[in-house]
């Protein structure tokens, strides 16, 4: 693991007009690394992504993703670095007018002046990855959960990025094909050395796929260390929630 | 009665529970216990419970506002012989009501003043949001007029065909019944002074001029601007606007910019088959009058000059935009609650009727000034 992080949240507070949700967060994420984000529903799990995201303007604190600040970048900078993350959504947020492929292409066709053969041939390679390539004919409706959540990932892939953001990637999702994805995640990790921040607070998917985890509890950072470490934490609330036992 | 009052000391009340403490007895007894409390304000309060043989949630809760009372006097409160049934329910309770201190309301003068600050820092920052939006739709638009191939084409033809080939059949309907019901309530009166073929003037020039833009404008508000505000909301709830966010791509550009000209384009054309379908429903009643269509059709050409309809047709534009703006605009502004769908959706429509009114007027002051 190199020592300069990829991603540096520094003293994060956020929220939501006058609610703090997020306070004083920090930590850091290495490259190549599959990063976790959990804690107890309503803890700020996905506030804090969509900080890190710039989907929510933070109150105070930095965030730098590959050495560039977000949070202070204007927009044509925030544009850039942008270009360097991609992102799943909970929902998995296919467009439902497009095929699985044309999906995949969006960012490649909007974004870039390739030719739309090399987009196709890039889509299919894309879709190849998360093992869907036969079925990139597929509108999002009459594709599964699983496979919309994986065609999601090669869209968020399209363009080559360094990090990839996952929000609840098994949410909704059966555990035979939760596995799957956790196995594409690793994979991709392996194979490309792209850094993976997710938001989960599915266990057996931190306990497989997790090389380090944070836990938010009351928008602050309680514990972080590896899963394997959390279970054994000297904080109740830590333990109970690595050990699957009830918060009272 | 299930309890006694028995005042201990001048600082200290007692409160002997005994029996059933269940929703018949405490709706007797609710308001004699808190007002023998709240009466004599007593330093030191005690409950007695341990004659209580049954506590329901009624109990609990008058336990509890006993509590609240104390606490809010700063003074103490012993609950005395209580058992673990009733313990249990009194911490159950607990946890869903905490029994904490009660913060003081604000007064009224500040509670006003800070509603209307927040009101108008609302206001503020929605009259922002517009105006931004209008700035990044004026940019995305001139971007697609020197970027042709980075337009939405499909999105624009499958938008043109939901707002107008969709849209045709109450357009027709409507504008056919607004000409024939036009004409029909005028015959009489025009009848009195045997001028019934100017009412040919009256439903033509009225339907060019004035009722063909705002009726299909009004039509396309309810129908389209609902129907946008609901699709671009739905996809805000389904994130995917957050995708396109995080893609880098300008949601106004891919899902406004089509929709916005697909509607401004297609609302011409509506106007004109809801004049022609007005115009049929005029000339049915002129037929049962005894008309023929080449004096209808005579009559309209004298009185209807291309001017009159070149001034609705400009109009029909800036009502099509007006329409497809809000409606996109609304779907934009959608959150993430279950309600806002539904809230942006009536939203679209109502602030389009407004608006569509606004502009009418101004093009009337505007038509007048300039002696269209």
């Amino acid at each position: 693991m190199s020592e300069t992080p990829i991603i540096q949240v520094q003293n994060v507070t956020t929220g939501y007009g006058k609610k703090k949700v997020l306070s004083e967060v920090s930590f850091d994420v290495y490259p190549g690394e599959v990063f976790m984000i959990t804690g107890v529903s309503g803890c700020g799990k996905t506030t804090l992504l969509n900080s890190m995201i710039s989907l929510l303007e933070v109150i105070s604190g930095d965030i730098f993703l590959d050495g560039s600040s977000i949070v202070k970048a204007n927009e044509k900078e925030r544009l850039a670095i942008l270009r360097k993350i991609g992102v799943l959504y909970q929902s998995g947020a296919l467009f439902g007018s497009m095929s699985l492929l044309e999906n995949v292409s969006l960012p490649l066709k909007e974004l870039t002046a390739l030719p739309i053969d090399a987009i196709q041939r890039i889509a299919h390679n894309k879709l190849k990855m998360v093992n869907l390539d036969e079925f990139s004919h597929y509108m999002p409706a009459s594709a599964s959960g699983g496979m919309q959540k994986r065609t999601a990932i090669a869209r968020a892939m399209a363009l080559d990025p360094k990090i990839l953001f996952l929000d609840e990637p098994s949410a909704g999702l059966d555990p035979s094909t939760s596995v799957e994805l956790d196995q594409i995640i690793k994979n991709l990790s392996k194979n490309l050395g792209i850094t993976f921040v997710i938001v989960s607070h599915d266990l057996s998917s931190i306990y497989n796929i997790g090389q380090r985890v944070i836990f938010l509890h009351d928008g602050r950072v309680m514990a972080e260390g590896k899963p394997e470490d959390l279970r054994k934490h000297k904080d109740p609330a830590v333990y109970r929630f690595f050990n699957r036992e009830p918060v009272s | 009665m299930p309890f006694q009052v028995e005042e201990i000391s001048a600082k200290t009340l007692k409160l002997e529970f005994s029996g059933r403490l269940d929703v018949d007895s405490i709706s007797e007894i609710w308001g004699l216990c808190l007002a023998a409390v709240a009466k004599r304000h007593p330093e030191n309060l005690e409950i007695d419970v341990k004659e209580v043989n049954y506590c329901d949630s009624a109990g609990v809760a008058l336990l509890q506002a006993l509590h609240e009372i104390q606490i809010k006097d700063e003074h103490s409160v012993v609950i005395k012989g209580s058992r673990s049934d009733l313990d249990a329910a009194l911490v159950v309770k607990e946890n869903v009501l905490p029994l904490k201190k009660i913060i003081p309301k604000e007064s009224l003068a500040n509670v006003f003043l800070e509603n209307l600050g927040a009101r108008a820092f609302s206001v503020c920052k929605d009259l922002r949001g517009n105006i931004v939006f209008l700035g990044s739709l004026a940019y995305q638009i001139y971007f697609v007029f020197l970027n042709p191939h980075k337009f939405r084409w499909r999105d624009f033809w499958c938008s043109m065909e939901d707002v107008g080939p969709r849209a045709l059949p109450i357009i027709a309907l409507i504008g056919f019944l607004i000409g024939l019901i036009s004409t029909f309530q005028a015959a009489p009166s025009f009848g009195q002074f045997g001028a019934q073929i100017l009412m040919v003037n009256l439903v033509g020039l009225g339907l060019v001029r004035e009722m063909g833009p705002l009726l299909t404008a009004v039509l396309l508000a309810g129908r389209t601007a609902s129907a946008f505000a609901a699709e671009i909301g739905t996809m805000k709830i389904n994130q995917e606007v957050n995708a396109l966010l995080t893609m880098g791509l300008n949601p106004v550009r891919f899902l406004v910019t089509p929709r916005i000209l697909a509607t401004m384009l297609i609302t011409p054309i509506l106007e004109a088959f809801l004049i022609f379908f007005g115009l049929v429903g005029c000339y049915a009643v002129m037929h049962s009058l005894g008309y023929s269509l080449e004096a209808f059709l005579n009559q309209i050409y004298q009185s209807v000059k291309p001017l009159d309809y070149l001034g609705g047709l400009i109009k029909t534009f800036v009502f099509g935009w007006v329409i497809a703006g809000i409606g996109c605009l609304h779907g934009l502004k959608t959150t993430f609650d279950a309600q806002s769908v539904g809230r942006s959706t009536t939203q679209a429509v109502v602030s389009s009727l407004i608006m569509l009114v606004l502009v009418d007027g101004i093009f009337a002051l505007l038509y007048y000034v300039l002696d269209i």
